[in-house]
């Protein structure tokens, strides 16, 4: 096999390996591990078609950047002529009439779309149990969960289901389930990547980054999928680097630790893993800096409020009316919004809807939305002011390994406090990568999380990439 | 209206802005297109879809603040409106809530009675309309989405209107406004001008504001007048008869001429307003500012002043003709080809207008071009024809469109200025008339008129009046 894309290419070029075979290995295996449900819907014809026009260009020198990289899409990115389900039964039956900017760039690099993974229903969750399609196992242990809400992208990878998978980040989804997959997950600067046609659950916290098997594909695919996009006014139009030619570190840096970040639960061989990162990080002869984030106890609270105020209006669209599940039961207008809603949400969306609905009631407003966005304010002012003295910030990227199927499933507040550690990058906008670094004594993946400015990915893909290659000498 | 009460209303007008394209994506704003075929996913709300501001929408909308005295806020806000209705694709209205685009205007009106007064404006923020619900196509409602996110601007009066025909006027000052501006062709029946009336009554003296009322649904300039009074008159005689004003919202019925309220469940919203995440705050920086005050046309009362001061045009006049900007620029347009002013005037408030109100047309629909009005105007001032023979040929003029002076020299109608020809004919009409001119010779001066226009008569309208009026004169003198 390969280690990378880079490699996977030179194979085909010297025809060691053929990419229709690839394909044809990726589309077996997912059918033999279909019990992991990583996928909603798999391109098996398309997949294969693109693989034969592809391996033809790769050969005669004409493919793009991305050629024959075997990518999956969380099944709440749009593809035109695809199902769009967001893993809920109220778009069970929707297909796009049009495709993400973010995914038409793939395509336009010669990426290959094998299908469209599971998800928590409208990306709330964070162990992929609110899925209409059923939960998602983690290919590493299938007595535990993958993590949310992009379970199915980060169990695609880790499965080896596909060469790398692209999900969705608004309070950790893509760090949390690579960090319990034991995969790389990047959740680029907010802006940095478009938004068009990611279905939106929180706009002003949403991104979109890769999950990938090691560090130069993830440089590759941010590379192509950043930039301003006219159909995305918050897209930042600020010129997008080379990540994937700069992935070597070229100088020490300073890297921040949060002590408010090795507080009360967090697991012990998690803290043990990562403080022996540091030691090596030290010896290595970058500088570790104790620094504070004072007001890292209010990040859930107010990641709460505020992204599911923005989800209660977000998904106010999906109302029987247009598109859609539209109840069957025949009654008046209130009637067809409510049963449709009801038949069609999960209890998970419904909670959050409610709660997005209640702080921004008049008479409430004030003391949750406007009280919440302050906090906000605050916290991106500890970054900011952070920022100046390091170059970087380590932290585990969860509190736990993988937990179990079930496990948490009723406690919505016990499952909420596992974003502790991935909220604060959403509500700042700024970039953060979780990598694999170690594995419990159950043999469960530890991902730790580096947190950068915004805009400055390439700082987490160096130091990565270096923690990375330095474990395995 | 009792002499007792005063009532308080302050109007939301929306205008419909006539922007090629719709305010948040690239769809044609064009009116009556087949239902559901001016929409693309952005539109219809389809997941993932994100709304890009069209910039036209802000200049538009500066444009209106400027024009309107406004304050132009540098940063200003979009924000969602909540609600559900099948014709709000998104669940939510992208508007403006805490920080619109302008605030703090005014414009200036004349009551019939002579009064001038100033109406203030809160505020005028940019949103996009909703679509449309067919109710009455069958058992099932069936909706339009053509409109939906087309861009609409309201402007929201302060509560200094007093009357039904101040809400009249400020109105009809917004539309001419909105005109001269371009932005807006203000066809309330058309729904591309809306206006809802909040409404209250006190007591002479009061400065208390009482419960008010919301009516809407009035669909011309007329049925806002008629649809204010009837909520004041039913405002006075509730409280007359010991009752209470409840606030609600009223709906205009115009067949009916009544309004009656619309049921409580519908009104009651909370709309849970908050900065739309997905449209970053609209800046408008000195640069831009000025460019869109350069760009600004000369306004109604700018260019009244100008046709009173450049043209000595009677303020009337003035009035009349700029009170749109079609009818200003033809007559200025007539003004190229000639500097009779007043006489440009009255042919245009004379025959013109009462030919356009014939053929139910507008200026800009009016097949004569101006210089033909012009020419017309330079063959009476050079005595080439009579004013009367002018009128005369006018239809002509707008049923062939051939020039004055083609039509003139066709019916052979140019004047008769030569003395010794109207000496002739009016030797010969002294001889016919010999009663008539004992009569004049006998002090009954009068009968002259009698004599012009037989004179008139015998030359078929040609005879210079002027020329026949004084030789009439020397020849009944020199009988004396």
């Amino acid at each position: 096999m390969y280690k990378n894309h880079s490699e996977k290419l030179d194979q085909i070029k010297t025809g060691k390996l053929s990419l229709v075979d690839n394909v044809t290995g990726f589309l077996k295996l997912i059918e033999s591990e279909k019990e992991i449900n990583a996928f909603n819907f798999v391109f098996e014809k398309d997949a294969l078609e693109s693989a034969k026009v592809i391996e033809e260009k790769i050969k005669n020198g004409t493919a793009g950047k991305l050629a024959g990289m075997v990518i999956s899409v969380k099944d709440v990115l749009a593809i035109k002529n695809k199902p769009l389900t967001c893993s809920s039964n109220i778009l069970k039956n929707f297909e796009s009439i049009y495709t993400a900017a973010s995914i038409q760039k793939l395509i336009d690099e010669d990426a290959i779309i094998i299908g469209k993974t599971n998800c928590d229903e409208f990306a709330m969750g964070s162990s992929n149990e609110n899925s209409a399609f059923g939960n998602v196992l983690n290919p590493v242990d299938k007595t535990k969960v993958p993590g949310g809400s992009s379970g199915g992208s980060a169990a695609a990878v880790a499965g080896n289901l596909c060469d790398a998978s692209i999900g969705t980040d608004t309070g950790g989804s893509i760090r949390q389930p690579a960090a319990f997959c034991g995969v790389v997950g990047l959740k680029p600067t907010y802006g940095r990547v478009s938004r068009f046609g990611l279905t939106a659950f929180a706009s002003s916290f949403d991104s979109v980054g890769p999950f990938t098997n090691n560090v130069e594909d993830a440089a590759k695919i941010l590379e192509v999928i950043s930039g301003h996009d006219k159909f995305d006014s918050t897209s930042a139009d600020i010129s997008v680097p080379e990540y994937s030619g700069n992935l070597k570190l070229k100088e020490k840096l300073r890297v921040g630790v949060p002590k408010e970040f090795f507080g009360m639960g967090l697991n012990e061989e998690i803290r043990e893993s990562i403080e022996s990162e540091i030691v090596k990080l030290k010896s290595a002869g970058h500088e570790i800096i104790e620094i504070d984030l004072p007001h890292t106890e209010y990040t859930i609270a107010a990641y709460y409020i505020l992204a599911t105020a923005e989800a209660s209006s977000n998904l106010a669209r999906y109302d029987g009316a247009r598109y859609g599940q539209r109840t069957e039961v025949k009654g008046d207008l209130a009637n067809m919004y409510t049963r449709s809603r009801s038949e069609g949400f999960g209890d998970e969306v419904k909670r959050r809807i409610m709660l997005g609905t209640y702080v921004l009631s008049s008479g409430y407003y004030d003391a949750y939305y406007s009280k919440a966005q302050k906090v906000r304010r605050l916290i991106k002012n500890d970054f900011d002011k952070v920022f100046e003295k390091v170059d970087l910030i380590l932290s585990p990227t969860t509190p736990t390994t993988a937990f179990g199927i079930g496990e948490k499933s009723n406690d919505p507040l016990e499952m909420y406090l596992g974003d502790i550690y991935t909220a604060s990058a959403n509500l700042a906008g700024i970039p953060a990568i979780s990598i694999p670094i170690a594995e419990d004594s159950n043999n469960l993946p530890i991902g730790m999380q580096l947190m950068a400015k915004q805009f400055n990915e390439i700082k987490l893909l160096q130091l990565g990439q270096f923690i990375i290659n330095s474990s395995h000498e | 209206m009792s002499s007792n009460y005063e009532a308080v209303i302050g109007l939301e007008v929306h205008a419909q802005l006539s922007t090629d394209t719709k305010i948040f994506c690239g769809c044609s704003t064009n009116f009556g297109n087949p239902p559901n075929t001016n929409v693309c996913p952005i539109c219809l709300g389809h997941p993932g879809v994100l709304p890009v501001l069209n910039k036209k929408v802000v200049e538009y909308s500066v444009m209106m603040g400027l024009a309107t005295e406004c304050k132009i806020n540098s940063s200003s806000i979009f924000a969602r409106k909540n609600y559900f209705y099948p014709d709000l694709p998104k669940g939510y209205q992208i508007s403006q809530f805490e920080k619109p685009i302008c605030e703090f205007g005014k414009i200036n009106i004349t009551t019939a009675a002579g009064m001038n007064k100033d109406i203030g404006i809160t505020r005028i923020h940019m949103e996009e309309d909703a679509g449309k619900s067919i109710h009455d196509q069958g058992d099932d409602t069936l909706v339009d989405v053509n409109r939906c996110g087309v861009p609409l601007i309201e402007i929201v009066s302060e509560p200094d209107i007093r009357t039904p025909e101040e809400a009249y006027l400020y109105l009809s000052k917004l539309k001419q406004i909105l005109t001269y501006l371009n932005i807006c062709d203000g066809n309330m029946e058309e729904g591309s001008l809306r206006c809802d009336a909040n409404i209250s009554i006190r007591e002479a003296g009061e400065t208390k504001l009482g419960t008010r009322t919301e009516v809407k649904n009035m669909n011309s300039f007329r049925n806002v007048e008629r649809a204010i009074q009837f909520e004041i008159d039913r405002q006075i005689d509730l409280v007359k008869n010991g009752e209470q004003v409840v606030q609600q919202t009223m709906l205009w019925n115009a067949d009916l001429n009544e309004a009656y309220p619309m049921r409580g469940k519908e009104e009651s919203h909370d709309y849970r307003y908050f900065p739309d995440p997905d449209l970053m705050p609209v800046e408008v920086n000195d640069e831009w500012m000025t460019a869109l005050k350069n760009k600004l046309p000369e306004l109604p009362t700018a260019r009244k002043q100008r046709f009173i001061n450049d043209f000595s045009l009677p303020e009337y006049d003035a009035e009349i003709l700029t009170s749109t900007k079609e009818l200003a620029d033809y007559y200025e347009n007539i003004l190229t080809g000639t500097k009779n002013y007043k006489a440009a005037s009255n042919w245009l408030m004379g025959d013109t207008l009462s030919t356009l109100k014939e053929m139910k047309i507008s200026i800009e629909e009016f097949p004569i071009e101006p210089n033909l009005i012009a020419e017309l105007i330079n063959l009476i001032d050079e005595g080439t024809i009579s004013g009367n023979i002018a009128k005369s040929i006018f239809p002509d003029l707008v049923e062939t469109g051939k020039s004055p002076e083609t039509i003139v020299k066709e019916k052979n109608l140019v004047q008769i200025t030569d003395t010794s020809a109207i000496e002739g004919i009016v030797d010969s009409v002294l001889e016919k008339n010999e009663a008539q001119v004992q009569e004049y010779l006998g002090g009954k001066e009068k009968v002259i008129g009698f004599l012009v226009g037989q004179v008139m008569r015998e030359s078929k309208g040609k005879a210079n009046p002027g020329a026949v009026n004084q030789i009439l004169r020397k020849k009944l003198e020199g009988r004396r």
